[in-house]
């Protein structure tokens, strides 16, 4: 019982920012049909800075604000850069583009940070709780409500503001957007930034967990998009879901079977996902009406 | 108030438009009829600027604005009603109205909720419920509300009757005379040619990318060719 629960809360731990990186690969989807491989980047980019920044000597607060700000800049740059002047590109050619982004910004933070990997000290201390038998990290409480408050935050925004339907009509409905005076390049441009600064909050997370290096983007990006592709790709409400549903069965595999196959099963998941229900959980079949 | 003059446009090497020139006046309806495939859609498509096109100009109150983005032409004062409706199907009708008015940044909508009220009653029952639930002739009602939201001086309406039941067509015909009246102006496309060329002031007629044929309405409606191919007579 104490396993299970141990188990439990360290899947929802990791679910919780699989579930962050998955909105982002979400929000960029659904405004403008493109899959961002940079979307690990940007979670990667939240980390190192922080760590850099206060290796410098800037209280931990302040230099998180400075990754999370800088890593949005990256997100506004990619989409005005590289996304923006191959408009009318087709989605495929657009998405290439984005793992050539990655791969850039991989190699520029090798160069800028360094090739090792480092820690955050985690908020409040590293001496575990004890609940059930199970020991549970402050951080792991600290990932588990910044994550409720991200999404709630965004929820709120799409639900609740003129400009977060903007973002809506224009997922629904890209021509009638432009046909009513949106201007839509500006709401991709702003799903860019949004995004990069959710992966850069969850670069930021979990660093005093699983440490960062110029290249933890990478895995976690393919893990937050099956993640999205379990939630059904688009689906805002399926990627927080398939987050935690991977980091749950990642924590479950890993203890009761090996931890040598944990990264396996975010893959098994995203074959089984294809072969199965291709449209995922949440996400709706595409269906061509004429 | 809007002058198209020799617009091409085409689908990558497919030309669609071969060099069109109309125009329409102040306070006028014109109808552009013409069969399926003519490039009706197209036209209205590049008049609002989200159909690039590759040769022409086309001028609104004087202003050459084929270099404006779509977004500034709705600023500008055209509002398209688009072809199959294509409204917002998961916002509900008080948010497809609220986003038409987007490219005025205006917070007070009141009084032009009202007004779209006014002209389509039906809309009121449905106001909360997603725009994706209402049947066909609702939706033609809100995308007309939603162009009208932003206040246009010139109204493009890409087959407002498709798909509609004959009474409705009679109500959606009637609503575009009464916008007539207020002194908006009209460009109207339409496949129903009787219908179209019963309310309009001058009429063109599109045959595969070049106009074949146009005149005041009257005159459209009684030439012969006209009356074989489009009106079935």
């Amino acid at each position: 019982m104490a396993e299970l629960l141990q188990f439990i809360s360290s899947g929802l731990t990791v679910g919780a920012i699989y579930a962050l990186v998955a909105l982002g690969f979400t929000l960029i989807y659904k405004a403008s049909d493109i899959i961002n491989f940079a979307q690990g980047e940007f979670v990667m980019l939240g980390g190192m800075t922080t760590v850099f920044v206060t290796l410098a000597g800037v209280p931990l607060p302040l230099a998180a604000l400075i990754a999370v700000v800088s890593t949005t800049a990256i997100g506004v740059a990619l989409h005005r850069f590289a996304i923006e002047p191959a408009r009318g590109a087709s989605p495929v050619a657009l998405i290439m583009i984005t793992i050539g982004a990655s791969i850039f910004l991989r190699g520029v933070a090798q160069i800028v940070f360094d090739r090792r990997f480092h820690s955050l000290p985690p908020v409040f201390g590293a001496d575990p709780i004890q609940f059930g038998g199970a020991a549970i990290l402050p951080q792991s409480l600290v990932v588990l409500a910044s994550a409720t408050v991200i999404v709630t935050v965004l929820w709120l925004f799409i639900e609740r503001t003129l400009l977060g339907k903007a973002v809506i009509a224009t997922a629904a409905n890209r021509l009638a957007a432009r046909l009513i005076g949106i201007d839509t390049r500006r709401v991709v441009a702003l799903s860019f930034a949004v995004s990069a600064a959710i992966g850069a909050i969850a670069g930021i997370l979990i660093t005093p967990i699983a440490l960062t290096s110029y290249d933890a983007g990478t895995l976690l990006a393919l893990k937050g998009f099956a993640a999205a592709m379990l939630g059904g790709i688009g689906s805002a409400p399926g990627a927080v879901v398939g987050g935690l549903l991977i980091g749950m069965m990642e924590a479950f595999a890993a203890g009761y079977i090996s931890s040598n196959y944990k990264d396996a099963v975010a893959f098994l998941i995203i074959l089984a996902v294809l072969l199965s229900i291709p449209q995922g959980l949440f996400g709706r079949a595409k269906v061509e009406r004429v | 108030m809007l002058s198209v003059e020799n617009v091409r446009s085409a689908y990558g090497r497919i030309e669609v438009l071969h060099g069109v020139t109309l125009h329409v006046d102040a306070g006028e309806i014109v109808t552009l009829i013409g069969a399926n495939g003519a490039g009706k859609t197209t036209l209205m498509h590049a008049v609002s600027g989200v159909q690039p096109i590759t040769g022409g100009t086309i001028r609104f109150e004087g202003r050459s604005i084929e270099q404006l983005p779509a977004h500034a032409r709705v600023a500008a004062g055209i509002s398209q009603v688009p072809e199959g409706r294509q409204v917002f199907d998961p916002l509900s009708v008080q948010d497809n109205l609220r986003l038409g008015a987007w490219s005025r940044r205006s917070r007070d909508l009141k009084a032009d909720l009202a007004r779209v009220l006014q002209l389509f009653p039906m809309l009121e029952a449905f106001w909360e419920k997603p725009a994706g639930t209402l049947s066909g002739g609702q939706q033609q009602m809100l995308a007309i509300g939603r162009a009208l939201m932003a206040k246009p001086r010139l109204l493009l309406l890409d087959e407002p009757s498709m798909g509609l039941a004959p009474n409705l067509v009679d109500h959606v015909l009637a609503v575009v005379r009464s916008l007539k009246h207020e002194g908006l102006t009209i460009l109207l496309v339409e496949q129903n040619a009787g219908a179209a060329l019963a309310i309009a002031d001058r009429a063109y007629v599109l045959e595969t990318g070049r106009i074949a044929l146009s005149g005041n309405a009257g005159d459209v409606h009684n030439d012969q060719r006209v009356r074989e191919a489009y009106l079935g007579i």
